[in-house]
């Protein structure tokens, strides 16, 4: 592990309206890390991973991805969301392109590989989440957890720095769950760096370096996994963790 | 007895005399392939150009947004006939002189544009917001997301309606007939005045379900084909 942190937020700010939703935010993440975020609902979790790719505008503070400051408006964001990976709760898979053309537009697009090229590396991707056979299957062809491994193929085939994971597994069947966190175990163990928000506590505490416990637009406590779940120093922490691990 | 058959006898003479059909039978092939280019020139300009109006839309500057949103509530609410007539009796007096055929080319093209924009729009804002999402987060730009994600779902959406408001416009180039533009209607309601006999307008008829009854039983494959199992 490299000393510097690949993704630094500092004092981050969010607000819709008059609702504050994040209240200064101070996290780090080091290269090859997987760091947990878990909280109470509607605590900031999905509004702190979005802002870390810019999907949404943060009004203070700073995020330092990899040396730069992606909330600055000089910042090219198309250039540096290549080397961020997102997967949503929901996939988001783009249902009229099979599997490889969903992993295959951006590298088509983004990175202007030729066609044969990037099937290519669709393929290898997809490979990668155990899904070779599926390649040319629409989305409404597979199952959730097939879904949701073309789109962690999708994040991966642009070769990103880091990937953002908001709750990848809250939409899937339980007996569906297995495959997708196979996949992110996979990843770890390759030293791919990753942000994970979820409810996977034994997951947590299984894979992940660093837990750290949201409430209220802030991070009350982090630390590792078999502190923040075995030992939690905070009140709102021990609470949380009370309520939902066990 | 007698009586009812001269009733039905008067009908035919009137409605389906056969002479007269074939009299005038060349003129409304003529319209009908009158109206046939004509339809086909509406359809394609004024989607192309609905199209290009909610692409240019969906950027979202103030200035186009507000100017688009004012000629499609324009073109909606005018009667398509009032602005053919504008068109054709108007411009000549500021130097433009319009054929009939092209003032209702013009018209209709313009009122398709403006309906298609409106049904183009609510397909782009009926797409998930994560699709955009899902496309952005990949270094996508809003162009190349709209243009590679979004729009091909929206177009799958909006086809059935689209469809039908394009059958709705393409029957409007019977309009074309007040300013003298030689289609179906126009045929037939000479082919009526010359001969005193409504038999023309019946071959025009006629011509009207050979073209568009095709076109409602395309559009409901179009329907099926494209109706969209969501996952
Ligand atoms: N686009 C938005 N407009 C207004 N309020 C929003 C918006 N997005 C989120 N919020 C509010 O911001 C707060 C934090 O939302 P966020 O989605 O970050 O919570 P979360 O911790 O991810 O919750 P969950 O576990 O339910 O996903 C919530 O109160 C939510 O209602
Ligand atoms: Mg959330």
């Amino acid at each position: 592990m490299s000393d510097s942190p690949i993704l630094d937020v500092q004092g981050l700010r969010k607000s819709y309206g008059k609702l504050e939703v994040l209240k200064g935010v101070d996290l780090a993440v080091r290269e090859r890390e997987l760091v947990f975020i878990i909280g109470p609902s509607g605590s900031g979790k999905s509004t702190l991973l979005r802002c870390c790719n810019r999907l949404e505008e943060s009004n203070g503070g700073a995020v330092i991805f990899d040396g730069t400051d992606i909330t600055a408006k000089s910042t090219n964001i198309n250039a540096v969301r290549q080397k961020i990976g997102m997967v949503f709760q929901s996939f988001n898979l783009y249902p009229h392109m099979s599997a490889e053309g969903n992993v295959a537009l951006a590298l088509r697009k983004v990175l202007k590989r030729p066609k044969a090229e990037a099937l290519e590396r669709a393929r290898a991707a997809l490979d990668r989440v155990g899904l070779s056979d599926k390649a040319e299957n629409y989305p409404n062809q597979l199952s959730g957890g097939q879904q949701q491994r073309v789109a962690i193929a999708r994040a991966l085939a642009l070769e990103p720095k880091m990937v953002l994971f908001d709750e990848p597994t809250s939409a899937l069947d339980p007996e569906l769950v297995g495959s997708v966190l196979e996949v992110m175990r996979d990843l770890r163990t390759a030293g791919m760096t990753m942000l994970v928000v979820s409810h996977e506590m034994r997951f947590a505490r299984e894979a992940a370096d660093r837990v750290v416990f949201m409430d209220e637009g802030h991070i009350v406590e982090e630390g590792p996994p078999e502190q923040v779940f075995g030992d939690p120093q905070m009140p709102r922490t021990r609470d949380f963790v009370s309520r939902i691990d066990h | 007895m007698n009586a009812e058959i001269t009733q039905w006898d008067r009908f035919l003479a009137s409605f389906f005399d056969l002479a007269v059909m074939q009299k005038y039978l060349p003129n409304i092939v003529d319209g009908f392939l009158l109206t046939c280019h004509l339809a086909i020139l509406i359809v394609i300009s004024g989607l192309a150009l609905g199209l290009i109006l909610a692409v240019i839309r969906a950027y979202e500057f103030w200035l186009t947004s507000w100017l688009i949103v004012v000629f499609a509530d324009v073109m909606r609410a005018l009667p398509p006939l009032v602005f053919i007539l504008l068109l054709y009796f108007g411009l000549p007096g500021v130097g433009l002189n319009l054929s009939g055929y092209a003032a209702t080319y013009v018209t209709l093209t313009l009122v398709l544009a403006a309906f298609s924009e409106e049904i183009f729009r609510a397909g782009i804002l009926a797409t998930p917001k994560g699709q955009w999402e899902a496309a952005r987060s990949t270094g996508l730009g809003f162009g190349q997301s709209l243009a590679y994600v979004i729009m091909p779902q929206a177009i799958r959406m909006t086809v059935p309606p689209l469809t039908n408001r394009t059958i709705a416009i393409a029957k409007n180039t019977a309009l074309g007939t007040v300013v003298g533009v030689g289609e179906i209607l126009n045929q037939a309601t000479t082919g009526q005045s010359f001969s005193g006999n409504a038999s023309p307008l019946v071959l025009g008829a006629l011509a009207y379900l050979i073209l568009f009854i095709p076109v409602v039983i395309f559009g409901r494959w179009v329907e099926t084909r494209f109706a969209w199992r969501r996952t």
